[in-house]
């Protein structure tokens, strides 16, 4: 059996006091002071417990926010005085995409490195936008493996970045085709830069320590390089460096420790590539197209100009950018997913895709619709206790307060985060009995869309869809 | 060859000596409905009334017009108790000339919308579907109109949820509520085994002993008993104190076979091969370690205190025709048994549903994605598996197409949550449905979600915490769960008098009844 991923976490307390989505309002001023007070009858202690969340006035609101909402005390004290209502700063946190459930799940996930798991079913809605008009499959009889639990140990969610050889070409026992650089990730995921207006610069030795310990790759501004207090030689094959159009070459000896390399698309993209790879012919080059109104046109050109790799990049709630309706990065990936195949290029680039991935199925689904891997930033923002209010220019207003977290507690929660999401990848892989990320790349079969299923369940029962 | 479905075989040729059928007296169970009040002090309302102690007179005028009974002022008393909201009706009371609110001379009451309706439910199970539940469990009727309970639909916006019943404004044929039979079949085989039926188009879904309390395992076993059709075992093995209504109980053999012995095969009418479950599809049962208590470790043959983890799928299963190895096996060990194969939704679950069909099943039970009570990753229970509302009909008209439909019946679960999903469930083609959530809400769950892990359920329903279960009377809560069946039933009967069928059989399939409010309704030909 070959080596298994795995990534090493231990839980990461929260810095800032929970926010819960209930919070328990309590008029104490009728309280009748029963002797046999319901409030001790709560399974949770989050009562019992008063006096530990008092003590620190800083978090006293925390016990009102870690209600579980049972409403057993509501519902059993004898004065009638409980009321349980949804916390209003749990409603405020994030925005229409990245929904306070997106925020509080992530943060979970950051502290614990655990899948969460809850019971009695799923209680949202039937589809929605995005990412959640897709379902995933399964498989009844179908398996990875019979051994083990599920057989997930087997599940490789390694791919590969790089153009890859579709034939050798051989003389004798020699290989005579020229081979080009490929390199491998354990998981479709890449780090990408954070937003500028979300910057901070001690996040970029965060970011890059996160990386080695993930044994992912992360996206790093080649103008920001180095970051203060970071050990070259450690760090170097964990990151790719992003040339802006205006980036200066950085020099060869640090260059040449790298095995992934970003560049701007600036119309000079042919020169450019091959500058780097004159200094580094190891090295792999991918093109970041933004996905304005031309970018998906634009990422099947560069396929066809024999570009290895090309990350398509949605906004930060996976839109197109600029476009008055826009559309979706699923919908986009699956878009230049089937132009590189009709025009038999999709064996010979990796696409990588950007901008809107909030949740770990969000992973596993786009590479679904076609992509490699993706790639995400605010995700390991929100890890940090981040909640996405955009209030980042004045740094005493962050309600996160990042600007003073500590090395070892940013990397800690944005590495759990990420075993949280591989863990949860597996999850889904199993349930479809696949066994290799990389033939999951496309495998719409491995899906189901709401439109189709919509069409194919109800279409001839109803007749058309009302268009909304 | 004869075929051996046709084979009409007398059911003593076929069952040995040694097949076991129970030999403890069997628990009896009158199917009578009486008021079982809800276990906590206050009740949750859609309504609040406030009253403003200074400028309320005490003149009584609110107690004397308002017909529910919401002001209590107890004689010797100079001041009103506490409103009891959740019997006001809110501001329909105003057309009925009964609204306390423009009633008190003073203006001293003030009615408002409960705000923590917002914080009880979910999409799926909003809060006024929760209260209606409650309703029913407590009366064993549907809430009256007054109430303004929306519990027909919920807010997922899809599925169920958009689908309507296209009730003609008189009915098509008149019938009284005596004349309609609710009552399904569940062998239609032929194949010698009992042809049993049920009373109503459901029976209970498998919990099993560690995901719920024993007390909430009996509940659910008496409530089948008076109302004549079964609940399941789940997985974790069948309790000793299960013997006297091995009549009406379903064995679950799932895939880490925990408490399955033969001996629990042979006691018992239906066995259920549990593939897969709504709540984590291609996933495992998942029982977390805090739950594994003496008892359940004793039940399931384990360690106390670890995690239990079923492997997935039946590690002896490759293909369909090991499943009929499986159902052989089982079909040998008790020779009166039905075989009964659940399954989740995938791409292919029609593919599924054939070939279980074709090894011999005789009840296909489709889980959907989103159901399931027990504990399950977020990322399974949302994204793994389609919705129930598409499999029913991909199912139903593939086997009609087999033409396999006659032949077998096709229960579905997942998302089943009052009468009018069962209806809408059976019209896309199920023969019947099997339940599970809302046994849970008739017991007094709120959808916390909090089931899986500690002490498990805060409401007591879905633990193993002796202190915890033990506040759930037996005679309670199965008087909850028969309760509810009643108000069910008779919510089914009142529907199929209004489309003027006689029986939950005329319904099967007449998808011509429903329509949906996301298309036009009017159905074109479509290429094959």
């Amino acid at each position: 059996m070959p080596e298994k991923y795995y990534i090493a976490t231990k839980p990461v307390p929260p810095r800032r006091p929970r926010i819960g989505k209930y919070g328990i309002v309590d008029w104490r001023e009728d309280c009748a002071r029963c002797h046999n007070c319901v409030k001790k009858a709560c399974v949770y202690d989050r009562h019992r417990d008063e006096i530990k969340y008092i003590r620190d006035l800083d978090t006293v609101d925390s016990l009102f926010f870690d209600c579980m909402g049972c409403f057993s005390c509501v519902q059993d004290c004898t004065k009638n005085l409980l009321c349980l209502a949804i916390n209003p700063e749990y409603e405020k946190l994030g925005n229409s995409y990245w929904t306070p459930e997106i925020i509080l799940t992530t943060w979970a996930q950051a502290e614990t490195a655990k899948i969460p798991v809850s019971g009695a079913g799923y209680g949202g809605k039937f589809s929605g936008y995005g990412f959640d008009s897709m379902w995933t499959d399964m498989s009844e009889i179908v398996r990875p493996t019979r051994d083990g639990i599920h057989g997930r140990e087997y599940i490789s969610s390694a791919v590969d970045i790089g153009h890859n050889s579709s034939f050798l070409v051989l003389n004798g026992d020699d290989v005579v085709s020229p081979l080009s650089p490929i390199l491998s990730t354990p998981m479709p995921l890449i780090i990408d830069r954070i937003p500028d207006k979300y910057a901070l610069p001690k996040l970029d030795a965060i970011i890059v320590e996160t990386a080695v310990k993930t044994g992912l790759l992360a996206l790093v501004d080649a103008k920001k390089w180095p970051p203060t207090g970071v050990d070259a030689d450690k760090y170097l094959p964990h990151i790719a460096f992003y040339f802006a159009a205006d980036a200066a070459m950085l020099p060869v000896e640090i260059l040449k420790k790298t095995q992934l390399a970003e560049i701007e698309d600036d119309g000079n993209v042919k020169s450019r590539i091959r500058a780097l790879k004159q200094i580094h012919p190891g090295i792999v080059v991918a093109v970041r197209v933004e996905l304005t109104a031309g970018g998906m046109q634009r990422a099947i050109d560069l396929a066809a100009e024999d570009v290895e790799v090309i990350h398509i990049v949605a906004d930060s709630d996976g839109r197109e950018i600029g476009a008055e309706h826009p559309m979706f990065i699923k919908d986009m990936i699956r878009k230049v997913h089937r132009s590189l195949i009709e025009n038999g290029r999709r064996d010979d680039v990796t696409i990588i895709a950007g901008g809107g991935i909030a949740l770990p199925e969000h992973m596993a689904k786009g590479v679904l619709c076609g992509a490699d891997l993706v790639s995400i930033e605010l995700p390991l923002l929100v890890g940090l206790e981040c909640h996405l209010c955009q209030k980042c220019d004045d740094s005493h207003t962050c309600p996160a307060k990042i600007q003073e977290i500590s090395l070892s507690y940013g990397v800690g929660r944005m590495t759990n985060l990420i075993s949280a999401w591989h863990d949860q990848l597996i999850e889904l892989m199993g349930a479809m009995g696949m066994r290799d990320a990389r033939r999951l790349r496309g495998d719409v079969g491995r899906a189901m869309f709401f439109e189709q299923l919509e069409e194919e369940a109800f279409g001839k029962l109803f007749g058309n869809r009302l268009q909304a | 060859m004869a075929n051996f479905l046709e084979i009409d075989c007398k059911l003593e040729d076929i069952i040995p000596e040694k097949t076991r059928k129970t030999r403890t007296p069997q628990f009896i169970q009158a199917r009578t409905i009486r008021p079982a009040p809800p276990r906590y002090r206050n009740e949750i309302s859609k309504y609040i009334i406030l009253r403003n102690e200074e400028r309320c007179l005490k003149c009584g005028k609110c107690v004397e017009i308002c017909p529910q009974g919401v002001h209590v002022k107890s004689p010797g008393y100079k001041y009103f108790a506490q409103p009891q909201s959740h019997l006001c009706f809110g501001p329909v009371c105003e057309k009925k000339g009964c609204y306390c609110i423009t009633a008190c001379p003073e203006g001293a009451l003030h009615i408002q919308e409960n705000p923590m309706m917002k914080a009880l439910g979910d999409y799926r199970w909003p809060a006024e579907m929760i209260l209606a539940t409650w309703k029913m469990a407590e009366n064993g009727e549907c809430p009256s109109e007054d109430y303004g309970y929306d519990f027909e639909t919920g807010n997922s916006e899809g599925g169920f949820d958009r689908i309507r019943f296209k009730f003609p404004d008189r009915p098509p044929v008149e019938l009284k509520e005596e004349e309609i039979d609710t009552s399904i079949e569940l062998n239609r085989r032929h194949d010698g085994r009992p042809r049993i039926r049920i009373d109503v188009p459901w029976y209970g879904g498998g919990m099993s002993f560690g995901s719920v309390s024993n007390t909430t395992q009996l509940s659910k076993a008496r409530a089948a008993v008076a109302w004549n059709t079964f609940s399941c075992t789940g997985e974790g093995g069948f309790m000793e104190r299960m013997r006297p209504y091995d009549d009406h109980m379903i064995t679950q053999v799932a895939t880490g076979l925990f408490g399955v012995r033969e001996e629990t095969i042979q006691r018992v009418p239906i066995v259920e091969f549990k593939y897969a479950q709504g709540a984590k599809p291609g996933l495992g049962g998942h029982l977390l370690g805090d739950k594994n208590t003496q008892a359940v470790a004793k039940m399931r043959e384990t360690v106390i205190g670890i995690s239990l983890f079923s492997p997935f799928p039946f590690h002896s299963v490759y293909s369909i025709e090991d499943h009929q190895k499986h159902i052989d096996w089982v079909k040998h060990i008790n020779r009166r048994a039905l075989i009964s194969t659940k399954v989740s939704t995938p791409n292919d679950v029609d593919m599924v549903a054939v070939g279980s069909y074709s090894a011999g099943t005789h009840i296909i039970h489709l889980d959907g994605g989103y159901g399931g009570t027990g504990a399950a990753p977020d990322i399974a229970k949302k994204n793994i598996a389609m919705p129930i509302e598409y499999a029913i009909s991909k199912v139903h008209n593939f086997l009609v197409a087999e033409g396999a439909r006659e032949q077998v019946t096709l229960v579905a679960s997942g998302g089943i949550r009052n009468p009018y999903d069962v209806a809408k469930a059976i019209a896309l083609g199920a023969d019947g449905v099997v339940i599970g959530t809302v046994e849970m809400v008739a017991l007094g769950c709120v959808r916390c979600n909090r089931c899986s892990a500690g002490r498990g359920c805060p409401r007591c329903i879905a633990t193993t915490d002796k202190t915890l279960a033990a506040k759930i009377d037996l005679e309670w809560g199965a008087q909850r769960l028969i309760n509810t069946y009643n108000a069910w039933r008779n919510e089914i009967v009142s529907i199929l008098c209004r489309l003027g069928l006689r029986s939950v059989s005329e319904l099967r399939g007449r998808s011509d009844l429903l329509m949906h409010l996301d298309y036009t309704n009017v159905v074109v030909e479509r290429e094959a």
